[in-house]
């Protein structure tokens, strides 16, 4: 039988990965672009907070970042808890997990959104000014549909390595692709099997995104003249 | 609060990982850069059957988890009866062993495409000088190519190495007692995640800065050719 049967189970793991990156993802961007806006606000608070959380994340591993928030926030929200009345929470460790990601790759995020906002020329937003736009209507006509275009390859690049990355979350106990494996290669003793097969399905993740990434890029820079040498 | 007697109490443990965990990364780094030199060669050379080998070597590489790839060396080889009867089982059952082997061979696909793209940014004249002064292929490598690429792909190859100390982090997942093992065992015995995760995180956040800064010594050494001039010195 192929793969011992057990590959519905490694599917449904793999349904279980891409939901985790998805919403590890959407977390992700919504932690970056508070920490871009923080660090291009010119206010000097917003500022060293958002360099003090890029720079930590930057400067530990994920997987102890994972430990510390996961365990650590377990202890926190059950201290709380009880200092409330409240009984005893166990931690669903789907939202642990995928808020910890998200927190860990808003920073590699953080940067991107920066640098892809301080590539739009100044005088563009100088220009919206002179119209009379809004501060709200310069952001959404003249800088998001841009910096799109500039945070994408960045952008690739910081979810190719959060897709990999949460395959740690088999470590905390996450029913993800990894833990399937894992517990199909002790059922059935064919552990590299199972690994080799995971590994392919992680492989076509990346492929496909490495596509769609890049004709999205392409698609967002239309109109825009390469270097011809 | 924090509890620090037992942080006092399991400073030596964590002096232990510190170790394990700088050897497992020196071992790794050396191994992943003798190998991605030729790689790196061969991934940049006009021949389809060198480059791309290494091409799918690398791209195979990096699009799998590392963890995963761990595992398959670690867990999933002891699936081959032939390797299990093989004079090489000693090495695969060992867990040092499987972890240098998973992370050098990891880090080499990421040294490799490092060093191709600097190899790629060779000014041509460079080039043709050395060819038309007759040196051989061998000798423009070793000479003029290999010099001034590893030097321009300093700075990448700094983050690579930082990659890698945080990448032995995942040893802790195969017995390896590494720094990362270290604060889970303290964490388990105590169930004290600040202290032991905190202590550990003090530790990479050191080791991690000591490595950009090394990095940026040796860039201010061999990049310094390659400095923006400040201002025109009035002495000349």
């Amino acid at each position: 039988m192929f793969l011992h049967g057990y590959f519905p189970a490694i599917l449904e793991g793999l349904r279980s990965t891409l939901l985790i990156s998805a919403t590890s993802l959407s977390i992700a961007c919504l932690f970056g672009l508070i920490g871009a806006g923080a660090k291009l606000s010119g206010s000097r608070l917003a500022g060293l907070a958002a360099d003090a959380y890029t720079t930590l994340i930057r400067g530990l591993p994920e997987l102890v970042l994972l430990l510390l928030i996961f365990y650590g926030g377990q202890i926190m929200v059950n201290a709380l808890a009880d200092r409330a009345g409240l009984g005893y929470f166990d931690i669903n460790p789907f939202l642990a997990g995928t808020l910890t990601l998200g927190f860990i790759f808003g920073a590699y995020l953080t940067e991107t959104f920066r640098g892809a906002i301080l590539a739009i020329p100044r005088g563009q937003m100088e220009a919206g000014k002179a119209y009379g736009m809004t501060r709200g209507q310069i952001l959404r006509r003249i800088i998001l549909p841009q910096m799109v275009r500039h945070a994408i390859p960045g952008f690739t690049n910081n979810w190719l390595v959060m897709i990999k990355a949460t395959a740690l979350l088999s470590i905390i106990g996450l029913d993800d692709m990894v833990h399937r494996a894992n517990l199909a290669s002790a059922a059935t003793r064919a552990p590299f099997t199972f690994y080799a097969t995971i590994a392919g399905l992680y492989l076509a993740v990346t492929t496909i995104s490495i596509l769609l990434l890049g004709w999205l890029e392409r698609r967002f820079s239309l109109g825009v003249r390469k270097v011809e040498f | 609060m924090i509890d620090w007697a037992l942080i006092a109490e399991s400073w030596p443990l964590y002096l232990n990982g510190l170790k394990v965990s700088l050897i497992l990364m020196a071992i790794s780094v050396s191994a992943s850069f003798l190998l991605s030199v030729p790689l790196a060669i061969a991934r940049v050379s006009r021949n389809p059957w060198l480059s791309k080998p290494v091409f799918l070597y690398t791209y195979v590489i990096r699009g799998t988890p590392l963890l995963v790839q761990l595992y398959m060396i670690y867990f999933g080889l002891a699936q081959f009866e032939w390797l299990r009867e093989s004079i090489a089982w000693p090495l695969f059952r060992n867990a040092w062993f499987c972890a240098w082997l998973a992370f050098a061979l990891n880090s080499t696909a990421y040294t490799t495409e490092i060093l191709a793209g600097a190899l790629r940014q060779t000014p041509s004249g460079e080039l043709e000088a050395a060819r038309s002064l007759g040196m051989s292929t061998a000798t423009i490598y070793a000479r003029i190519l290999l010099p001034s690429a590893i030097r321009r792909a300093l700075p990448q190859y700094g983050n690579e190495l930082v990659m890698v100390m945080h990448a032995t982090s995942i040893a802790s997942a195969v017995t390896i007692v590494e720094l990362t093992r270290t604060a889970r065992d303290v964490y388990y015995n105590h169930l004290a995640p600040f202290e032991a995760f905190g202590l550990v995180a003090v530790f990479y956040f050191v080791i991690t800065f000591a490595l950009v800064g090394l990095v940026k010594l040796l860039e201010g050494r061999f990049l310094r050719h390659l400095r923006p001039m400040s201002v025109p010195s009035k002495a000349a």
